[in-house]
């Protein structure tokens, strides 16, 4: 017989497991690959190597504390950083020089938005993934957990950022086009919804077989992306990682975050069955003992 | 009226002693000037300059970290190692409340006070390493509940945890301030915060490993496993056992004219039997670690530069001291496990450096490496740890306390009769 105590004390500790676990059961619905969900396609085979897509970026995101270095010679391969949200790079591949562009791909269901404790990071309708500077408190797991590392973090600040492109949301909601779309000179990147992005991106493959690899790059890649790439040489050729999979990045964590609330209502009910149990046990021994010991 | 009257003096009585009792008993005890206090307190002095320069110019100024390692030796150490050898205070809380092993009930305060305190200096460790530290409570208070992260997870669970391990040791702290009611309300608390607590501390030792459950392609294939969370508990359970048994024979020794009868009693006991648990759990973890490398298929790595550190950590930090624990067990040898627990627990500081630095982007073209600056933090993080430790333990009832004496001598004289 359990009695009124006990049950007091199954029904606060089951309560308590509760409410921790109703905060944490829920997975953040993934931002579906909607119709109005712009996103970019770049074309490397009509990319020229001229930086007016990263002198543009700079320009436009003053604020934010960008630069733009003049003396690049494409000798080494550079990275984005927390001062550059956009680098072009030279590649030598199986078909000469190409030329790559490289920012935030903006996944549809991104890593870093997936770890962010706070929501600082956010995968906003639109298709940009942009972060929050008051609610961000600089763990730097959305970092840890990016397959591509494009966020950045200020090492040299004291009240550092997160950086990383932004695909110009707030030039997007003024309805304008993101800044290096719209000075890049040779048509290699184009803006508009994805889906139509996808499309057109298909099209130049059927148009031009012999152009092109026959994949467009973020597609799928990491449950796939806004920006989206076309090249005429395979994609590890111009620095993009073929190894992500084509499975979302949040996807990895799912299992775990699911066991969390089987785990917070199984794990005290074994506990108070285990306690109820053994102290019968230890009770009726500590009485035999007594019993002994009178004798 | 009388009655009303008189308790408002009496309470400001009350308080006045209390006050007057605490200051009394933040003065320092015992000679000042000993080696040990020197050097502690020389490396706190230079870390407390390093983080001044760390809070102005950002963590770039004292930290090797770069954009390919955010997380270093701070996360590594401090947080990832530092909560697992804390694991103690929820095995042995489980032990003791709900499996009722009342022989281990003397070894429960110093446990639980070590637990609760390597919590809060990992979550200290972790507001240095913070970029926005002022934002931490932003999980808490509903500036972005982000329920789809671990760390979230992590974070909720960790602090209510630590509130768990407060509960559990807050008798002792109401016996120093002779406040017997409280301590009762406080005592009927215990079994509640006990069941909660091993429920949470479960959970957020799993899910420190499943922070680098999204790292994958990141960290080594033969650290990358989706069962990461699972070894991560696993490890936690011996690697607090561990360090409670290595604390234990530090105590006998610094903390001798504290040590109470029961305890010193049954210490040699307590330490083979923690042995045996110890023993189990590195065999279970070591076979889980065999079956993750079966499964993945990953055996070819085996035979590569990072196979062999592998190898070193599972057979050299696992098996080993596996079969240690054993040994001793069997042998009734107290050396063979105080000695199998150091090895236990370098184990696991090699496990978490490992996933969280060393095989973390392996092939990264300049790898991260900590400056003797974060090395400097970190061992004075240790020392004001044990500063804190030291206090409390030399004040309040931890090492001998009233209520445990009848039961265990119960227990011990029944082990005492099997064993003859």
């Amino acid at each position: 017989m359990i009695d009124r105590r006990e049950l007091l004390k199954t029904l606060c500790v089951a309560g308590g497991a509760a409410v921790v676990g109703k905060n944490l059961s829920a997975e953040q619905p993934a931002a579906g690959p909607a119709r109005e969900a712009m996103g970019v396609l770049v074309d490397t085979t009509k990319c020229i190597g001229c930086r007016m897509c990263e002198f543009s970026c700079a320009d436009a995101h003053k604020d934010a504390g960008l630069e733009f270095p003049e003396d690049v010679d494409f000798t080494a391969e550079r990275a984005t950083s927390e001062k550059q949200w956009t680098v072009v790079n030279r590649y030598e591949t199986d078909r000469g020089q190409v030329y790559a562009k490289k920012q935030c791909l903006h996944c549809l269901q991104p890593a870093c938005a997936s770890a962010c404790l706070t929501r600082a990071m956010h995968k906003t309708p639109a298709g940009p993934v942009a972060w929050t500077a008051n609610k961000c408190m600089g763990c730097r797991f959305c970092m840890v957990s990016c397959p591509f590392d494009m966020p950045k973090f200020e090492y040299d600040s004291a009240v550092p950022r997160i950086q990383k492109c932004v695909l110009c949301w707030e030039r997007l909601e003024e309805g304008k086009q993101p800044a290096c779309v719209e000075s890049c000179p040779s048509g290699a990147l184009s803006f508009g919804p994805r889906a139509e992005r996808l499309e057109e991106a298909r099209r130049r493959i059927y148009a031009e077989p012999d152009k092109y690899v026959h994949h467009v790059y973020g597609e799928h890649e990491a449950g796939g992306t806004s920006w989206l790439y076309l090249a005429s040489v395979p994609f590890e050729q111009i620095g993009l990682p073929t190894d992500v999979g084509d499975e979302p990045y949040p996807a990895l964590t799912r299992e775990f975050l699911y066991s969390v609330p089987f785990v917070e209502i199984l794990v005290p009910t074994f506990l108070l069955a285990l306690s109820a149990a053994t102290k019968r046990e230890k009770d009726r021994e500590a009485a035999e003992a007594n019993a002994e010991g009178e004798v | 009226m009388d009655a009303t009257v008189g308790r408002i003096p009496r309470a400001g009585n009350e308080a006045r002693r209390l006050g007057q009792f605490i200051l009394q008993e933040l003065k320092p005890r015992g000679k000042v000037l000993t080696p040990f206090n020197v050097i502690s307190g020389a490396l706190i002095v230079v870390a407390a300059v390093l983080l001044a320069i760390r809070f102005l110019k950002g963590l770039g100024a004292i930290t090797n970290l770069s954009q390919d390692f955010p997380w270093g030796l701070w996360i590594g150490y401090d947080v990832m190692t530092g909560v697992a050898i804390a694991g103690g205070g929820y095995v042995l809380t489980f032990m003791v409340y709900v499996l009722h092993l009342e022989r281990y009930h003397p070894i429960i305060r110093v446990t639980v006070l070590n637990a609760f305190l390597g919590y809060v200096f990992a979550a200290g460790s972790l507001l240095l390493d913070l970029g926005r530290p002022w934002n931490i409570m932003n999980p808490m208070i509903g500036n972005g509940f982000g329920v789809s992260s671990v760390l979230f997870l992590v974070a909720w669970h960790f602090f209510l945890y630590a509130l768990m391990a407060l509960v559990e040791f807050s008798p002792a702290a109401a016996e120093w301030l002779g406040l017997e009611r409280i301590r009762r309300v406080l005592k009927g608390m215990t079994f509640a915060a006990v069941v909660l607590g091993i429920t949470l501390a479960l959970l957020h030792q799993a899910g420190l490993g499943g922070l680098f459950l999204m790292a994958k392609g990141k960290l080594h294939p033969l650290w990358y496993t989706e069962f990461i969370p699972v070894l991560f508990f696993v490890s936690s359970v011996f690697a607090g056992l561990s360090l409670v048994i290595v604390e234990g024979f530090i105590s006998r020794k610094v903390f001798a004219p504290r040590l109470g009868w029961t305890l010193r009693r049954t210490h040699e006991d307590v330490t083979l039997g923690l042995g045996r648990v110890c023993a189990g759990t590195l065999f279970a973890y070591f076979f889980l670690m065999v079956v993750t490398l079966l499964h993945g298929q990953k055996w070819a790595y085996l035979a590569t530069p990072m196979g062999a550190w592998f190898l070193l950590e599972i057979v050299g930090f696992v098996a080993v001291p596996a079969v240690l624990f054993a040994q001793g067990y069997r042998t009734r040898n107290v050396k063979t496990v105080q000695a199998a627990a150091l090895m236990a627990l370098a184990g696991v500081l090699l496990n978490r450096l490992n996933v969280a630095i060393i095989a973390y982007k392996p092939l990264a073209a300049v790898h991260y490496v900590p400056s003797w600056m974060e090395v400097e933090v970190t061992l004075a993080i240790i020392a004001a740890e044990i500063w804190v430790f030291r206090w409390v333990v030399n004040r309040m009832p931890v090492l001998d306390f009233a209520e445990v004496a009848p039961k265990v001598e119960l227990a011990v004289r029944r082990t005492g009769a099997a064993a003859a």
